[in-house]
């Protein structure tokens, strides 16, 4: 079973690696979004400072929300995702398996570039570490929650739009956890309980997401 | 035990419960809101410090509760429609939508008429205020949904889907804007500790929120009685029932 995983996992990897530019359009995206404020608020270090949790991760938001689409559109359209649905394993573990690859595409980037944002915004250490742990909590989460979003757009025709009203209402506790770390730490207080929160919000997405996410599937593909 | 509500799977059984349950509904609420109305708004005492704008509490609190309890009961429905597969549930939750919607509106622009005087802003980013406006995102979020399928049978069950995850998600969204900003008031009436509210006062809220609950009642079942139709417009029953009822109407005109 657990091979059935990593096989998912990899088939989606080497998918991805097929096509490049897919993986790295949305963090084109993420970074020439964060790079927008500074152009457009202006750029005192204090000023960025200030609005740098909520820049960064609001232009993940979207950069997450452009993803989604191919999370399943291309299995849904060449029929895959029936061959899946038909396998012998569980739906919900599968579509665990296809999350975790989507996020390794998607989060593990943002992750990566998350430095030169850092020094875009002029966040000091203690900040940037702050944010690195939000990111690398919440955005599985939103990983789960989009999956849910798309799972039940999948079969529209025009689902881009819909996806993004049914998920971001539902993100935005993520959102206010996430800033508000980075705000305690750089105001040089405690975040480990607003860490703690988003823990629970990522242990409690992982263990019902995947059914909600099989639940949604068996709707649009029928 | 729960035999007596299997023949309600049926939908003209359960159209015609409906129908015979929708008159007492009309009656109770129209009742209410008249003795609730006129209480609240000429004779409860005006308060000593807002004067008669605190009046707006009747529409409001009652429009805020049954937002939610709109909710609530769209979430136990999607959850009976989704492990039992009962389709009527779903036409419940999909019938719920709009009007726990239009709801949340109300609460949320009496809340702003009421705020431009008191706090001297139409809106302030308060806990409570956006988290009512999240709820209805959430609402839109849904009936969106439900519109974009074409099949209405996909498209009750995607809508029950998402209404479970929004419902996992509204405690959740509600103390995450709760910790992050607060100048709302505290919660004036609670079950477990004495009211923080004048007796004279509570009465008539108290009546009012019975109102709207029966109100909310009534448009429930007039959107559940409708949606019926609409989707066994092509079945024998119905085009019975529209033959019975162009007969009666025929024998009226003569």
């Amino acid at each position: 079973m657990f091979n059935a995983f990593l096989q998912v996992v990899s088939k989606e990897l080497k998918g991805a690696f097929r096509r490049r530019s897919d993986i790295l359009n949305p963090i084109w995206f993420f970074v020439i979004v964060v790079m927008l404020f500074p152009l457009a608020i202006g750029t005192e270090p204090a000023l960025l400072k200030r609005i740098a949790p909520g820049i960064i991760w609001v232009a993940a938001l979207l950069a997450a929300l452009l993803s989604f689409e191919r999370l399943f559109k291309d299995d849904f359209i060449d029929g895959s995702l029936e061959q899946l649905m038909i396998s012998p394993y569980p739906l919900a573990w599968i579509v665990s398996a296809k999350v975790f690859a989507h996020w390794l595409l998607t989060g593990l980037p943002i992750l990566l570039v998350s430095p030169l944002l850092g020094i875009f915004l002029s966040l000091n250490m203690d900040t940037y570490y702050a944010l690195l742990l939000t990111l690398l909590i919440g955005t599985p989460i939103l990983s789960l929650l989009g999956a849910i979003g798309v799972a039940l757009t999948v079969g529209l025709r025009k689902g881009g739009i819909l996806l993004s009203l049914i998920m971001l209402p539902l993100s935005i506790p993520i959102l206010i956890f996430s800033t508000m770390a980075i705000e305690a730490a750089a105001y040089g207080q405690s975040y480990l309980g607003l860490l703690a929160l988003l823990g629970a919000m990522l242990v409690a997405s992982v263990t019902f997401a995947p059914f909600a996410i099989a639940a949604s599937l068996r709707v649009s593909v029928s | 035990m729960w035999k007596c509500l299997h023949p309600y799977a049926k939908p003209e059984k359960s159209y015609q419960l409906a129908g015979k349950l929708l008159p007492w509904f009309i009656i109770f609420s129209a009742i209410t809101f008249i003795v609730g109305t006129v209480w609240g708004l000429l004779f409860a005492p005006a308060d000593y410090q807002q004067g008669d704008s605190f009046r707006i509490i009747y529409i409001h609190v009652p429009a805020a509760m049954m937002a939610m309890a709109a909710y609530s009961s769209m979430a136990m429905a999607a959850f009976v429609a989704l492990v039992w597969q009962i389709r009527l549930a779903e036409i419940t939750v999909i019938a719920t939508a709009p009007v726990g919607a239009v709801f949340t509106f109300i609460a949320l622009f009496t809340g702003a008429a009421w705020g431009k005087p008191m706090w001297g802003a139409w809106w302030v980013w308060d806990a409570r205020l956006t988290s009512e406006l999240i709820l209805l995102f959430i609402y839109l979020g849904i009936i969106a949904l439900y519109n974009a399928f074409s099949d209405k049978v996909l498209a009750g069950r995607a809508a029950s889907i998402l209404t479970l995850v929004g419902v996992i998600n509204l405690p959740i969204i509600h103390y995450s804007v709760v910790w992050w900003n607060t100048l709302h008031q505290g919660a004036t009436i609670s079950k477990f500790e004495k009211p923080s509210m004048a007796i004279e006062m509570l009465w008539p809220l108290i009546i009012m929120i019975i109102a709207f609950a029966a109100f909310l009642g009534t448009l429930m079942l007039m959107r559940f009685r409708n949606e019926i139709l609409a989707r066994e417009s092509h079945r024998p029953w119905v085009l019975r029932l529209i033959e019975t009822d162009d007969a009666q109407r025929l024998q009226k005109d003569k």
